[in-house]
């Protein structure tokens, strides 16, 4: 029996909101849009050979655990990470971060999360929680895309510490053990954001960054030809689903970062991060109308060539515009 | 995306608990401040379909079972939203080896202790495994 004083805050998406949480029990007072742009987040890729579920895989952030890593490494906070072989070993070394008082950060497979609502349980591997105490024999969990704190059996948490696929979490489970007083900002923002326009335009093969945008763009003109009406329209689906659905706070995160070059142009005071904020903010709402109109061929089950193509020409618009973005923030002067 | 314009469509199908998500919107002056909404039509259309995907496969998988041209392991793959090498990552069996075991005449000559594997990871027992012949369609 052990619970940790942990203050629960819902966040738009799981790895940045847990990583936010946890550094803020640690006294580090950092908001979600902040971990987020330090992390270098941001991201895209559409990978048409890898399908997951039947579908090609598309991706609006980086890869998991990726956030929580470069966060700690940008702001100096130490912290311990492990991976288990067995869920005896894994849910021992939980029990052992409680009864210490460590609230502890761990990935999970959705589909073994009974307290989300059984629509949202696919397989996907890359959850992140918090478990903060355990009470009459429940883990007491701090999961930030809720708003509230709920629990879980410890037969169903290892399930989910240990569900297979891609990519399989292992029992990975993740705490700070010491912060600095003093956090520099500055340097950690230069950082993240130097990263970040990086991954979006030097990757040179064309699944990956900026590029991709124009690939899928490519793709989408020839779906109708392509594929079966239906598979067309999963494969729409899908998109709308990794842009709105899954915590990305809307517009594939784009908003989320947005807010992150937004306050840190406030506490560096400077004007040209407010400016490529509110950019940001209009190629976000580029992403939604680009949802909207795809969702309207999902639903009309439409295969006309000409809602494709229009479909297409604003993901290169929308392409075009974040090259430019990221083109002019690489080049910042700091 | 300005405060006033976060969507609040209330999602119009079943099983879509009312839980509410943050997203990121701006005010007045145009400065970013968390909402929460209950979801917007679009990512409702996209999901919607997803399960529609899924409801559409396993009732097809179940008929197949009742023709006898799939075994039971096909309908509880599909009902797990798994596919063969999923299957097999769970099972710890090579994915020709879950192929093999989706024929029926492959599935009745089973041992017990690979029946148990299955069962284990569908977390029902072994008879309720071998005993579904594709009606039961909850």
């Amino acid at each position: 029996m052990s619970k940790v004083d942990f203050i629960h805050s819902q966040h738009a998406h799981c790895e940045s909101g847990v990583t936010a949480n946890l550094l803020r029990h640690a006294g580090i007072q950092i908001s979600e849009p902040m971990a987020f742009g330090i992390g270098a987040g941001l991201f895209f890729a559409h990978v048409p050979f890898l399908k997951v579920s039947g579908t090609p895989a598309t991706t609006f952030r980086t890869w998991p655990g990726a956030v929580f890593k470069r966060v700690t490494q940008r702001l100096h906070v130490t912290v311990h990470t492990e991976k288990f072989r067995t869920p005896e070993k894994a849910m021992a070394a939980l029990d052992n971060a409680l009864d210490n008082g460590i609230p502890v950060g761990m990935q999970g497979g959705v589909f073994y999360l009974p307290y989300l609502p059984e629509v949202f349980r696919f397989h996907f591997n890359a959850h992140n929680l918090v478990v903060y105490g355990k009470e009459e024999g429940q883990y007491l969990v701090s999961d930030p895309v809720l708003e509230y704190t709920t629990t879980i059996t410890p037969d169903d948490l290892a399930r989910a510490r240990f569900a297979k696929g891609l990519p399989e979490p292992k029992g990975f489970m993740y705490y700070v053990i010491d912060a600095p007083k003093q956090v520099d900002y500055t340097q950690a923002i230069r950082q993240g954001i130097a990263q970040t326009c990086f991954f979006m335009l030097s990757p040179p093969l064309r699944w990956f960054g900026n590029k991709a945008i124009f690939l899928l763009a490519d793709r989408i003109r020839k779906y109708p030809r392509k594929l079966t009406p239906r598979r067309a329209s999963l494969y729409l689906g899908n998109i709308i689903r990794m842009q709105e659905e899954i915590g990305t706070g809307g517009g594939g995160f784009r908003y989320l970062y947005a807010a992150f070059l937004q306050e840190a142009g406030t506490l560096l005071q400077r004007d040209d991060l407010q400016q490529y904020a509110a950019k940001l903010t209009e190629i976000g709402d580029s992403w939604r109308s680009f949802a909207y109109h795809a969702a309207r061929l999902v639903k009309d089950r439409q295969t006309d060539v000409v809602s494709y193509n229009d479909l297409s020409d604003m993901l290169r618009e929308i392409g075009a515009k974040e090259k430019a973005v990221f083109e002019e923030m690489r080049k910042i002067q700091w | 995306m300005e405060i006033s314009e976060v969507p609040q469509d209330m999602p119009d199908y079943q099983g879509r608990n009312n839980v509410r998500r943050l997203v990121y919107a701006t005010d007045r002056q145009g400065r970013y401040t968390g909402v929460t909404s209950v979801g917007w039509d679009p990512e409702h259309i996209a999901l919607k379909q997803a399960w529609e995907e899924v409801a559409g496969t396993l009732a097809e998988t179940a008929e197949q079972v009742r023709q006898g041209r799939l075994s039971p392991l096909a309908w509880f793959m599909r009902k797990h939203l798994m596919d063969v090498p999923l299957l097999a990552r769970y099972a710890g069996k090579w994915q020709w080896q879950v192929r093999r075991h989706l024929r029926p005449a492959v599935f009745r000559r089973l041992s017990p202790q690979t029946l148990q594997r299955y069962a284990d990871v569908f977390q029902v027992t072994a008879a309720e495994l071998q005993s579904f012949d594709g009606e039961r369609t909850s």
